[in-house]
């Protein structure tokens, strides 16, 4: 572990009885962790390269008792770091060893579907897929689908701004939420947006998504639902290169098509999915798209057809589409297999997440394969081509000494790649602690300062989720100095008039 | 007279901010001054002209990805868009001629500073859902960017949308990039003709919770009705819009025709119709002539079921239509001297949503709230967000709530 977590609080943590004993009078019973066996399952999160065991588990049951956990530990000067169903891929709910973890996992009930306005209103710790399944009955659902949409919670969903394979054309979660219940650290509720759309004043909703806990806990969320498509048909595509497959993915959306899903996989990865799964993906290819329309039949049998041509013009050796929905289920299969496939083949792998303009491509799959070879480390790539969202996965040993290191150095290589090129650190996985120390690649130091204050504005102590997204923290105090220089006017050219 | 201040570039932006914020001076932020007279009238010493910042600097329409200056006029950027047969999929209204302005004016950086939208909202999002990254200069004299030119970004706090509907109050932008999107090869709209209000929420409600994937969804009362385009009578007409490729508009209209048949009468309208019908429905049309400019105007989001229980609540004499399935409402009031604040804010209050007052005389827009009034902790809090940015109330005070 190479990222320094804030200095411990040796005063605090020399409080500890008194304050679990006093979070206890907040939460009673068994909503209260502090065996060091018992809070074994929240030293880590999904980036398990990272752990920290944290100063006491909290499960609060309702928002009441969120605000006065939190309300108490504003007035004590304590950390809190809220956790959700832990999936991070970022260690954006790795604990703190002086900090209370506020696992929301008891907020698991779904308060209200509404039909007539196609909106759920759920706990944030329901599951991103339980609602989906709360309303498939009636043959809607919800569209964001991270690949850990069976465990990860809606309110993780909301703090990461999670995304999935259907987000070019649906949306990532930000633009699927319509309401927000919040309590920030001083133990205010605050409701944000509901049933309807767009903010009455600065859109606090649309901040909120993709905050990574930093600004708020989440209590409720209310997402809008769709009506599922008609159909849904996938045409699975092998290129003799990477340049083909990309070529090919700009044809179709210059054609005016925005596929349902457009995932591209490169040779190490269809290779490794293929043992796995027995998708029927090609082998002697360099690159597998998979494109999924959507909509009535007559659309996705039109579109089928439009994208087979296109495919055919970019050099495209092998074209299949789906004749059932067994499938179109298969093809997808393979891609959705991916990661465990390639837990398969080596005993460790680490999974990045830049997002690059998609014609840059075959420039960061070469100079990514430079870098394999540089730090003898193979990857396999699995791409959201549509939005440009790069998945390179680094495949390292942790028993071997230094693997780890390396693994990590060739990653933020390619992520300091993928900014040089015009892309940025991070497209769904957010920042956490993973990527923390590279923002500055991304951003100049005016550039966080402005971000930092309007954590100023929400939690002015910095006690909600620190040592996350910002390398460098500064006392609110110290980001609210007006620096004023020149009472001159300091333009006599500009044109007035 | 307000002085007028016009940086040619961004760094002459910075300039004049950080000349106002050494000379305790207020800044009226500006593209094209076409929505001025929306929003509570503050008092500034100097406007500060962004439209001397204009033209596009990136446009790769395969990315679908397009950057601009911020002064940039929206009606550039929609006439390169349509040539490769793209456009801002949020379908921006036309605040222009609501407000006694021109038709067809405005820049891309008003456009995001306000959120606009359009009929398609409801479909496919407003600007903020559009608005990849930014440059800004904030009331600190500080140029800062966020966000960048890729749709997928969770790369620190999304200012983009803290920005987008924030009215110039917290930063100047100079730069904006954007995602953009194919245009649909076709459209074609279904009208239920001579429903009520009350039946036609029922009928949005109905289409919007099929498989056709509405990309609009209006009513239009009788009393209204005649002044919008592309309808075949002037009656009460119930309208849903399907887009998207020939063979599926084809399939999705008559899917919906059958569905709305238990509603009452329909007809179709054809690609040209559609167009000029949701043209005016996007600019608000019945609202926009010179006998309707005297009336304050209010917009109201709520939850589409309940929009029809706030029209309700208003007094008959008012005009008003619904977009967005029943969740937009726009009224206009039957006096010039009273847009009937009160009431309408206590009936958004009870069932949810903002209302804002976008058209009144200034002595009543410096009387009543303009912007939905927040609650206490919310109140404080946009201040405190305000404060961060713009510590000394450079750029537009008080356009949005009296000390913010």
């Amino acid at each position: 572990m190479s990222v320094r977590m804030p200095e411990v609080d040796g005063a605090v943590l020399a409080r500890r009885d008194r304050i679990v004993a006093a979070l206890r009078t907040i939460v009673p019973g068994e909503g209260v962790i502090a065996t060091e066996r018992e809070m074994k399952p929240y030293e880590t999160d999904g980036l398990t390269a990272y752990h920290q065991p944290p100063m006491v588990v909290v499960l609060p049951e309702t928002t009441e008792q969120v605000a006065q956990v939190l309300r108490y530990c504003h007035d004590e000067g304590i950390k809190v770091v809220p956790r959700g169903a832990g999936t991070s891929l970022s260690g954006g709910a790795l604990p703190l060893a002086d900090g209370v973890l506020l696992g929301m996992a008891k907020f698991n009930r779904i308060r209200d579907i509404d039909f007539d306005n196609r909106v759920v209103v759920a706990e944030p710790g329901v599951t991103n897929l339980a609602v989906s399944n709360a309303v498939a009955e009636a043959g809607f659902y919800y569209a964001p689908d991270p690949s850990s949409q069976i465990a990860c919670t809606i309110g993780g969903n909301v703090a990461e701004n999670s995304g999935g394979v259907h987000c070019l054309k649906y949306g990532m979660t930000t633009n699927n939420v319509l309401g927000c219940e919040i309590v920030l650290i001083t133990g205010e509720v605050l409701r944000l947006g509901g049933k309807h759309l767009d903010a009455e004043g600065y859109d606090l909703l649309g901040l909120i998504n993709g905050s990574e806990g930093l600004l708020g806990v989440v209590t409720e969320v209310t997402v809008r639902i769709l009506k599922k498509p008609e159909t849904a048909r996938a045409v699975l595509i092998g290129f003799p290169s990477s340049e083909d497959a990309g070529a090919c993915v700009s044809a179709i959306i210059g054609a005016g098509i925005i596929p349902g899903g457009m995932e591209m996989m490169d040779k190490p990865a269809i290779h490794a999915v293929e043992e796995f799964v027995h998708a029927g993906y090609p082998l002697d290819v360099e690159a597998l798209l998979i494109v999924e329309v959507d909509g009535p039949p007559a659309e996705a049998d039109d579109l089928i057809e439009r994208i087979e041509i296109i495919a055919s013009k970019c050099h495209a050796v092998s074209c299949e589409a789906s004749t059932s929905e067994q499938q179109r289920l298969l093809f997808w299969a393979g891609r959705k297999a991916a990661f465990p496939a390639i837990g398969r083949i080596s005993p460790d792998y680490y999974c990045m997440d830049g997002t690059i303009p998609r014609a840059k491509l075959p420039l960061v799959l070469a100079r990514t394969r430079e870098m394999s070879e540089k730090y003898g480390l193979r990857c396999a790539n699995v791409f959201h081509a549509g939005d440009g969202n790069l998945h390179p996965m680094i495949l390292y040993d942790s028993n071997k000494p230094e693997e780890l290191d390396r693994a990590e150095q060739f990653g933020a290589e390619i992520l300091k790649l993928c900014v040089e090129v015009g892309g940025v650190l991070t497209g769904e996985h957010g920042v956490g602690v993973e990527k923390r120390d590279l923002m500055a690649v991304m951003f100049s130091e005016i550039d966080l300062n402005a971000q930092q204050r309007v954590k100023c504005a929400f939690d002015a102590k910095g006690l909600l989720n620190p040592g996350k997204v910002f390398p460098v923290l500064h006392s609110c105090a110290e980001l609210g100095r007006i620096h004023i220089s020149g009472g001159k006017l300091p333009f006599p050219d500009i044109p007035r008039f | 007279m307000t002085d007028v201040v016009k940086p040619r570039d961004a760094k002459e932006v910075e300039d004049a901010v950080r000349w106002a914020l050494g000379n305790d001076k207020a800044l009226e932020v500006a593209g094209q001054g076409t929505k001025r007279s929306l929003g509570r009238p503050s008092q500034t010493d100097l406007t500060l002209d962004l439209s001397g910042l204009s033209g596009v600097t990136l446009y790769e329409p395969e990315e679908l990805v397009l950057s601009a200056k911020a002064g940039t006029p929206l009606a550039e950027i929609e006439a390169l868009l349509e040539k490769n047969n793209q456009q801002l999929a949020f379908e921006p209204m036309d605040y222009g001629p609501l407000l006694g302005g021109q038709a067809g004016q405005g820049t891309i950086g008003g456009a995001i500073a306000a959120n606009l939208s359009g009929p398609r909202r409801i479909k496919a999002g407003a600007a903020r859902d559009h608005f990849l990254g930014v440059t800004a200069v904030s009331g600190r004299a500080e140029t800062f960017k966020s966000g960048g030119r890729v749709v997928k970004n969770v790369t620190g706090y999304d200012m983009c949308k803290l920005l987008a509907g924030s009215w110039g109050t917290l930063a100047a932008m100079t730069d904006i990039t954007v995602k953009v999107l194919p245009k649909a090869e076709t459209e074609a709209t279904v009208i239920v003709e001579g429903l009520d209000d009350a039946r036609a929420c029922a009928a949005m409600a109905a289409a919007m919770g099929s498989s056709c994937d509405v990309s609009g969804a209006a009513h239009l009362p009788d009393h209204v009705a005649s002044y919008f385009d592309g309808l075949p009578t002037p009656e009460a007409a119930t309208a849903l819009r399907v887009e998207g490729f020939a063979p599926s508009v084809k399939h999705r209209k008559q899917a919906l025709a059958a569905l709305m048949q238990p509603f009452g009468p329909v007809a179709l309208l054809d690609e040209k119709n559609s167009r000029a019908l949701w043209r005016s429905v996007r600019q608000v049309k019945p609202f926009a002539g010179d006998a309707a400019r005297a009336r304050p105007l209010w917009r109201i989001s709520t939850a589409p079921s309940k929009g029809h229980a706030i029209a309700a609540a208003i007094t008959p004499a008012a005009q008003m239509f619904y977009d967005w399935a029943g969740g937009l409402l726009w009224v206009a009031m039957p006096f010039a001297d009273e847009p009937d604040a009160g009431s309408i804010r206590a009936t958004v209050r009870s069932v949810g949503g903002h209302a804002t007052l976008v058209r009144a005389p200034a002595a009543l827009r410096a009387s009543v709230e303009v912007f939905e009034p927040q609650e206490a902790a919310l109140r404080a809090l946009s201040k405190r967000v305000k404060e961060g940015f713009d510590p000394k109330g450079v750029l537009n005070p008080g356009r949005m709530w009296a000390g913010v």
